[in-house]
């Protein structure tokens, strides 16, 4: 009975009650780290990468090109079918103008992230990845872009061995 | 089907880790039990006024019947040995070079008890049943943490 | 199936930093519920927590971990979990408790602790990136706002300035929220002029991280008419999940809010949810969602809610209120418990008991709503008198 509750419970901290030791705390660290298996779709993404292609596989109970590439259909439920190498091509779906970071430290120079929809691939089938070489005023949603790659021998069978994805000229018509 | 990897150099794993870590409040019922070990090197309990269960750490509330609890008290930190193991490995399984005993302490005139560490004693001369008691870091080092117990050691 | 009433509801001040544990809050607002439908512990059958990403409280097994602040000494207990969305699936969770048959009474407690984590709360959601394709580019939560945010906008053709329009809305109605986080009003300026954090979000586009509980008590026709002068009933419910695979779907509607929410119609006989609908409390994390939701619960046409917010209709006095308690935006963001929040505003509001926040007229119908995971999970109530 909101109306009728004249007391709520919840007693507020400030960051001075923390560090002034005026109520008790205990800190601690998980000591836990990961090694997760790319797995038999995501391992062979990588190794193309490293090769500079990016590849996908398609599924032929409803016929689309499914980016990032998976051995399952999650939409028919049954095995995908084959391998398809696409385009590094691609266009801007949305992006954001990222000034912090994941612990929300402030950037000097902000990140262009974006979804990128790529050539060759179904309709829709986007993939997160960065912008570069334009300045963030500029970008806009429908901008063309190309995988900017990594030289070979730096290139370590990872997503980023795409440094980032630049605009290209319009095609006319 | 699904294809298989053949060639052990194509098998990938990608390493990280959560790079966070947690500052936890000890909560409302928690900050007199620490602030007890702290400033007075004593244990605090306190009573169910609805049911009469006795805890000790204190809680809050009653989990069985949902009553705040009262009747906080100190307690000296004294008990006795309800179980106990003895570690020969640590957290990442690597061998301890002394093995570490740990005990579930119940303490005397509580309906609870402490998890801690046994010390002054060789691990083949612990029993279930064993009297023990807190032996406490000195005032100026403790913190208000389950630490400022050194260990529990038996009594002679 | 058996008919299912709110009978009683509560909640914790939501807080920057609670000195309380989180087993505390969730006691202090699961015994808040219980007082207030009159009833003691022993009365309840089984119970169902709700907590969003162990990461936050930093306690895996949050469910064990708030088991005794929640009632759940030797009592039939289950923790759900669906992210952001689960402070409305929890009492979906607890309808189905009842309306199986199976209990008679439930309470259902929702919990969050945030302020545990640092260097902030953000970084307990990095591993939900992908960790090989995704998290190697350095992301963080906010990407996925801005990114559908940005989507959202330009699709419609939405300024920044009509989205603003909902913080201010939901900051000054959380003004009236005893247990209201931030107690300011703000303008459309303060907003655009806050700190940009990932364009098109500012920081006052965002919810503050919070700390606290909330609790309902559901329970079966026959108990609720014995226990009860003023029951609330769950007229609808329904819940829906889209593909985890995020950068393949279009981000500018949410297309499982509508499942979600055609089911819950369906459920409720609602062929018209525009007009059969009285009060609305969609998830509100970041103030564009506001919109986005509304959209997607089928209350008005897509790229309209703007609109809508624009003319005041969403306003507490307006045709159609939303977030008459101030939502996440003004009250908090303790995830689970912000959305369980909304189901007890509901409740208050149809009982008439929602003091200096009560939406004129007499409502008896009202929707809340949440969302969560990745982008991808709608969970929709619909309550009514």
């Amino acid at each position: 009975m909101s109306v009728n509750i004249k007391e709520w419970p919840g007693t507020a901290l400030g960051s001075k009650d923390l560090e002034e030791g005026r109520v008790l705390t205990v800190r601690h660290r998980v000591r836990a780290e990961y090694a997760w298996d790319a797995g038999v779709a995501i391992g062979r993404y990588l190794r193309e990468l490293k090769a500079g292609r990016l590849i996908a596989r398609r599924c032929r109970g409803c016929d689309r090109i499914l980016l990032p590439p998976r051995m399952f259909c999650e939409e028919c439920f049954r095995p995908t079918d084959e391998w398809v190498y696409v385009q590094d091509t691609g266009t801007v779906n949305t992006f954001s103008v990222c000034y912090v970071r994941w612990d929300v430290a402030r950037l000097t120079e902000p990140q262009l992230p974006a979804v990128i929809h790529v050539d060759g691939a179904s309709p829709g089938m986007g993939i997160m990845h960065l912008l570069g070489e334009v300045r963030p005023e500029d970008v806009r949603i429908g901008m063309r872009v190309k995988a900017v790659w990594k030289q070979v021998e730096e290139r370590e069978g990872a997503i980023t061995d795409i440094r980032y994805w630049k605009p290209i000229a319009e095609e006319v018509g | 089907m699904l294809e298989r990897i053949t060639n052990p150099e194509e098998v990938r794993t990608w390493s990280g880790a959560v790079p966070i870590e947690h500052v936890y409040t000890v909560g409302v019922a928690g900050e007199v039990f620490f602030r007890a070990i702290k400033d007075r090197g004593r244990l605090v309990a306190c009573v169910c006024p609805d049911c009469g269960t006795d805890y000790l750490p204190p809680r809050l509330y009653c989990e069985r019947c949902f009553a705040k609890t009262a009747d906080y008290r100190d307690l000296e930190a004294r008990g006795t040995v309800h179980t106990f193991t003895v570690a020969h490995f640590d957290l990442d399984g690597r061998r301890l070079a002394t093995p570490e005993l740990y005990a579930f302490v119940r303490i005397n005139g509580s309906g609870g008890g402490i998890v801690h560490r046994l010390g002054e004693v060789a691990a083949s001369d612990v029993y279930i049943g064993m009297e023990v008691e807190a032996v406490f870091l000195p005032p100026a080092r403790r913190t208000g943490s389950i630490l400022d117990i050194a260990y529990f050691k038996p009594v002679v | 199936m058996a008919k299912v009433a709110v009978v009683g509801a509560g909640m914790t001040r939501f807080v920057r930093r609670a000195q309380e544990t989180g087993r505390e809050l969730a006691w202090q607002a699961a015994r808040m519920a219980l007082d207030s439908a009159g009833l003691t512990l022993k009365d309840v059958d089984a119970v169902v927590i709700g907590s969003a990403p162990d990461a936050f409280d930093g306690v895996h097994m949050k469910g064990e971990y708030l088991s005794d602040g929640s009632g759940a000494w030797h009592k039939p207990c289950i923790r759900c979990f669906v992210g952001g969305a689960t402070g409305v699936f929890a009492p979906i969770q607890g309808w189905y408790h009842i309306a199986s048959g199976q209990f008679d009474t439930v309470l259902v407690v929702c919990e969050e602790k945030m302020s545990s984590t640092y260097p902030h709360p953000q970084g307990a959601f990095i591993t939900i990136f992908d960790h090989t394709t995704e998290r190697a580019l350095g992301p963080n939560l906010l990407w996925i706002f801005a990114l559908e945010m940005n989507r959202y906008m330009t699709v419609h053709g939405i300024t920044k300035e009509e989205i603003a329009l909902v913080a201010v809305k939901n900051k000054k109605n959380a003004l009236d929220h005893p247990c209201s986080q931030l107690q300011e009003e703000v303008t459309v300026e303060d907003v655009l002029n806050s700190e940009l954090l990932a364009w098109p979000v500012n920081r006052l586009d965002v919810s503050p991280a919070s700390d606290g509980a909330a609790a309902v008590v559901m329970c079966a026709e026959h108990v609720a008419k014995r226990v009860s002068e003023r029951p609330v009933w769950v007229e609808g419910v329904g819940w829906h999940l889209d593909t985890a695979y995020w950068t393949n779907r279009d981000l500018y509607y949410p297309r499982y809010v509508e499942y979600a929410a055609r089911m819950a119609y369906e459920m409720a006989g609602i062929r018209e949810p525009r007009k059969e609908i009285h009060i609305v409390e969609p998830y509100d994390p970041f103030d564009y969602k506001e919109l986005h939701h509304l959209e997607g619960l089928l209350l008005c046409k897509r790229g309209e809610a703007a609109r809508l917010t624009a003319d005041g209709v969403t306003q507490r006095d307006g045709d159609l209120p939303v977030c008459p308690s101030g939502g996440l935006l003004g009250v908090g963001n303790p995830i689970a418990a912000a959305g369980l929040m909304k189901v007890c505003e509901l409740f208050w509001q149809l009982r008439g008991e929602a003091g200096k926040r009560q939406v004129p007229g007499t409502p008896r119908r009202g929707l809340a709503q949440a969302w969560g995971d990745l982008m991808q999970v709608g969970t929709v109530i619909i309550l009514g008198v």
